[in-house]
């Protein structure tokens, strides 16, 4: 049940025109385009940091890592919610941002890494350009779900709450505080969890990025694990793993189980929910008397903050207007205009970069995209072959669940990048290893939101359909057919677009690997982007990231978001 | 409370809804005004726009013409004189009843510690002392609401609006919180000048109320007025009660009669477009059977508390009864007819017969199937039928109207409609339906 939350994929669906998607799609062009402009300065050769694979640099990388997770998130949590409070509130406004947001979350992030870092280290020092570009692949990672979750709870307020906020005059400040924060709490709660989940494999990723004689590693868990994979140091290398682990067993128990419980008052619902979250951390801390303490600040800060911001409101606007909407004038056209006259140069610009681009090279890129696009459907294949019989098991068997949930939770914890060395260690030597490799990396970073959103389905079978069907003798491959595969159609779907994100991404450091002082590339995608990056060809490392990123989007609108809403349409169990 | 200040006023107020083809009119040139002193309730069918009137008067929904006065000065923005209690009691689930209370205080510039103290002396007037702590999901809703009456008082409102604020309550604690309300308001302990209370219980507010508005709906307006002047307290056994329930399900219910005889166009045809009282085959097969156990004449108020359901869906399945010649309904009795008696004792196979003979004759429907004829494949996608709705009423309303259409329809055996297509198609008897593949 949790589990469904936490990997359900907020996509709007909602008919939107093709000209937005193609604006948004021409902007990023041009952002990007500026990129890799700023990246021209980039020199040929980056020293990157000695890595020590030495335990006693553990815990200080660890908490690096850490670090950087946190600034990440905080970044993250401070944009969704702004963002998702001006879209909510601001209609103007909102006709731009959910698109783009849309787009944005539907685009490979790690195929940005290469520009990113390039760029941010044409302006800033080294180390802090890494640093930060670290950062902002992980937030890039981490804010679209959480903002779509702030705003759907912003959208989603039931009319009493806003009705009784309005005859109650509640100011902005209390508005925001006693009611919006509250309503969006629990679903920033399990954003917050999958979005670590999912930054885990991006620290890892930005960690141990090299390209060539370009080192961008950063001293961290992900860079010792891969030192260590280098060295042959198996022994540290478990031990890594081990403390990563631990590291994401501690935040849960610590951090995301006792948020969890504390959430429970903000469930809207009026009745107890059957089974509320607990967490003994959260009732050992209501016995604490430094917990107590602290809660007693916060409480006088919350009055303060009351003072500060709640000045009491003159007029409180009606929530239904009668106003028409404004005429535009020709003056509203302005900004459009202007905007679009630097969109259109932008265009330009980075038109001419792709004409300098041999003619030859565009078959390779098509060649790549196809390559890449074979690997993903048939990791998603592997995938969903061995997800489908176990997550039905676990989810319709309460004794495997006992038994292999744990297991389950804590493999899938662990973020795939993290595993990428020692599988090379393992697929190196072996005949189209760089191949299988690349598959494997993709297929760890997905099965798992397939396998928990398979999980939740089953078992959410609605049991009268369940005894009916074994009333009726329904067995077999038609009780397959009849029951369980409809039943679980759009949690496939919405595992199956998780997790083809998530192969596109992993495609990126997949298919061109550095290992033992050896770089190993595949023909694709992802391999493209990243050797173009090493040779410091621009025009075709813009040409290869929009391909990517124009191609995601193209299967997200043709085949995904149909599928998606096929599943709502047709297969919703609750009626 | 003799004072005859006039608070409220409402002047030509309407309000529309959508543009173009699709606009709509949910209330429309409403004229109201309220004295201070004055219990006024607005009694209606359900879409008739009543809520959407007490959200103009409060300004929480903004007129599209006309102008809602209080005190002289029109309403701009959220009316500050005044406070609601709703109908699903709109308590924050994560503040403890103290805390719902004095927030609403604290929002007025009311210093923290003030507001909680003025708050548990408003707890305890509405008898919650001992529950400050409690979380309203530990509460009953009767219990609920009382709280929701707490903390629209505790802002010492001139005028306090209740939007249907005891129909989610269960009989009992809805007669009890009545009974406290009234006593609050005539031993006038309350800092309340006015009341509007809005209400689909006849008994409820020929109980409470000094006037009774009544509205109807397609499009909402005011349709007639009823003072109420039996003494206090006041009970349905005593005289006149119930002859003033009469009059008032007559003027709601009864209304239908004379659109009943002559059944109203087919859409797109010229005059009134006579749509489909959403009501089920099921409950009308119910009550026919209900009337015709009986014999004779009945109250339509004693249907009400016979069949225990909700009165909305009773006056609609009493207008499906009428249009299909059921039963005929006057001055607020109804009676089953001789063809009603034969439904109500005749076979499933019978009933479907009698149905689709009386069904076969109304507009909407012949409409519908004349559509689905003038194709050679006999059959259309809904979408059509929706657009075609849709130029004369609201979407929902046309949904609802096509969803009625397509129930009837399907029982009687005169069009079939394939869910996954979304097609709607004759039902030829000699061909058997091909059950499709799951």
């Amino acid at each position: 049940m949790n589990r469904e939350r936490l990997f359900r994929v907020p996509m709007v669906v909602r008919q939107r025109s093709l000209l937005a998607d193609v604006i948004i799609l021409l902007v990023l062009a041009v952002v990007l385009y500026l990129g890799v402009r700023l990246a021209l300065d980039t020199p040929a050769i980056i020293q990157g940091p000695e890595i020590s694979h030495d335990l006693a640099a553990l815990p200080y990388y660890t908490l690096l890592s850490l670090g950087r997770m946190l600034a990440a998130y905080l970044l993250s949590l401070t944009f969704s919610i702004s963002y998702g409070y001006l879209a909510a509130h601001n209609p103007r406004a909102e006709r731009w941002l959910m698109p783009i947001l849309d787009i944005l979350q539907s685009v490979p992030i790690l195929s940005f890494l290469p520009i990113v870092l390039l760029s941010l280290i044409a302006i800033l020092p080294q180390g802090l350009a890494i640093e930060l570009a670290s950062i902002i692949l992980i937030f890039t990672s981490q804010a679209w779900n959480l903002t779509f979750s702030f705003y759907q709870s912003m959208t989603t307020i039931p009319s009493e709450y806003r009705e009784a906020a309005a005859v109650f005059r509640f100011s902005r400040w209390l508005r925001f505080k006693n009611v919006e924060l509250p309503f969006a709490n629990v679903g920033l709660i399990w954003n917050s969890m999958m979005s670590w989940a999912g930054g885990w494999f991006f620290l890892m990723a930005a960690e141990i990025f090299t390209l060539g004689d370009r080192d961008f590693r950063l001293p961290g868990l992900g860079a010792f694990l891969q030192t260590a994979a280098n060295e042959g140091d198996t022994s540290n290398l478990l031990i890594g793993i081990g403390v990563l682990v631990l590291v994401i067993i501690l935040l849960d128990q610590f951090v995301w189980r006792p948020l969890l419980a504390w959430a429970e008052r903000f469930k809207v619902s009026q009745v107890e929910s059957e089974i509320p979250a607990t967490s003994w951390f959260l009732d050992s801390l209501s016995q604490s008397r430094l917990a107590h303490f602290i809660g007693q600040q916060l409480n006088r800060l919350s009055k303060q903050l009351d003072r500060v911001f709640s000045r009491q409101p003159e007029m409180i606007p009606s929530l239904e207007s009668a106003e028409p909407a404004p005429k535009r004038t020709w003056r509203s056209w302005i900004v459009p205009a202007m905007v679009g006259v630097v969109i259109a140069y932008g265009a330009f610009r980075a038109l001419e970069l792709f004409l300098t681009l041999p003619v030859a090279i565009w078959p390779q890129i098509a060649l790549g995209a196809g390559a890449t696009f074979l690997r993903v459907v048939i990791a998603l294949l592997i995938a969903l072959a061995w997800t489908i019989p176990v997550g039905v098991l676990i989810g319709t068997n309460a004794r495997a669940a006992a038994l292999l949930q744990p297991v389950v939770q804590i493999t899938a914890s662990v973020p795939a990048t993290a595993l990428f060395p020692v599988l090379l260690l393992g697929l190196v030597g072996l005949p189209g290893g760089a191949n299988l490799a690349a598959i494997l990396l993709m297929l760890l970073g997905t099965q798992w939101y397939l396998l928990f959103n398979i999980i939740a389905g089953a078992s959410a079978i609605p049991q009268d359909l369940q005894f009916t069907s074994a009333l009726l003798r329904v067995r077999g491959w038609r009780r397959w057919r009849v029951l369980i595969l409809p039943a679980l159609f759009p949690y496939i779907v919405t595992g199956l677009i998780t997790a083809s994100g998530g192969a596109w991404n992993a495609s990126i450091v997949a298919e061109y690997t550095h290992f033992g002082g050896q770089t190993s590339q595949v023909t694709g995608l992802g391999a493209l982007i990243t050797s173009a990056t090493a040779k410091g060809d621009y025009a075709l490392l813009l040409a290869s990231t929009l391909t990517m990123i124009v191609m995601v989007v193209l299967i997200n609108r043709l085949v995904w978001r149909r599928l998606y809403h096929l599943a709502e349409v047709r297969f919703r169990m609750d009626q | 409370m003799d004072s005859k200040t006039t608070l409220l006023r409402v002047d030509k107020v309407s309000r529309d809804y959508g543009t173009g083809e699709r606009r709509f009119t949910a209330v429309k040139d409403i004229n109201l005004t309220l004295q201070a002193g004055e219990f006024v309730a607005l009694l209606g069918p359900s879409g008739c726009g009543k809520s959407t009137l007490l959200r103009m008067i409060t300004g929480l929904i903004a007129p599209s013409q006309g102008t809602v006065f209080y005190r002289d000065k029109p309403v701009i923005g959220v009316n500050p004189h005044t406070t609601m209690v709703f109908q699903s009691f709109a308590l924050y689930p994560w503040l403890s009843v103290l805390g719902n209370v004095a927030l609403a205080l604290q929002a007025r510039g009311i210093p923290t510690d003030e507001s909680q103290q003025r708050a548990i002396k408003l707890i305890d007037l509405v008898g919650m002392d001992g529950f400050e702590n409690a979380y309203p999901r530990e509460l009953s809703g009767g219990m609920r609401q009382k709280v929701g009456f707490a903390r629209a008082l505790a802002v010492e409102p001139e005028m306090l609006c209740l939007d249907e604020p005891f129909s989610a309550l269960d009989v009992l604690s809805a007669e009890a919180l009545r009974g406290e309300l009234l006593e609050l308001w005539t031993n006038q302990r309350l800092p309340i000048q006015a009341i509007l209370m809005v209400s689909h219980n006849i008994e409820e507010a020929i109980s409470m109320a000094d006037r009774i508005v009544v509205m109807d709906k397609e499009p909402g307006r005011i349709v007639t007025e009823f003072p109420v002047n039996l003494p206090r307290p006041r009970s349905r056994t005593q005289p006149g009660f119930e002859a003033l329930m009469d009059r008032i399900y007559a003027a709601i219910a009864g209304r239908t009669e004379p659109e009943a005889l002559e059944v109203g166009t087919a859409p797109g045809a010229p005059g009134q477009t006579r749509l489909l009282p959403p009501s089920s085959v099921n409950a009308l097969a119910g009550m026919l059977e209900h009337l015709n156990e009986a014999e004779g004449k009945h109250d339509i108020y004693q249907l009400d508390h016979d069949l225990e359901i909700d009165m909305e869906d009773l006056v609609h399945t009493i207008e499906m009864a009428e249009i299909l010649g059921f039963a005929t309904v006057a001055a607020g009795d109804i009676q089953i007819t001789p063809l009603g008696e034969a439904f109500a004792e005749a076979s499933i196979l019978a009933r479907k017969d009698i149905f689709a003979n009386r069904a076969r004759r109304l507009p909407m429907i012949t409409w519908l199937l004349d559509m689905l004829r003038s194709v050679p494949e006999g059959n259309l996608p809904r979408k059509v039928f929706d657009t075609a709705l849709q130029v004369e009423f609201p979407e929902d309303i046309a949904d609802r109207q096509l969803d009625t259409a397509i129930d009837w329809g399907r029982y009687a055996e005169l069009l079939v409609y394939d869910d996954r297509s979304e097609r709607l198609s004759l039902d030829i008897p000699d061909e058997v339906e091909t059950p499709s593949a799951a």
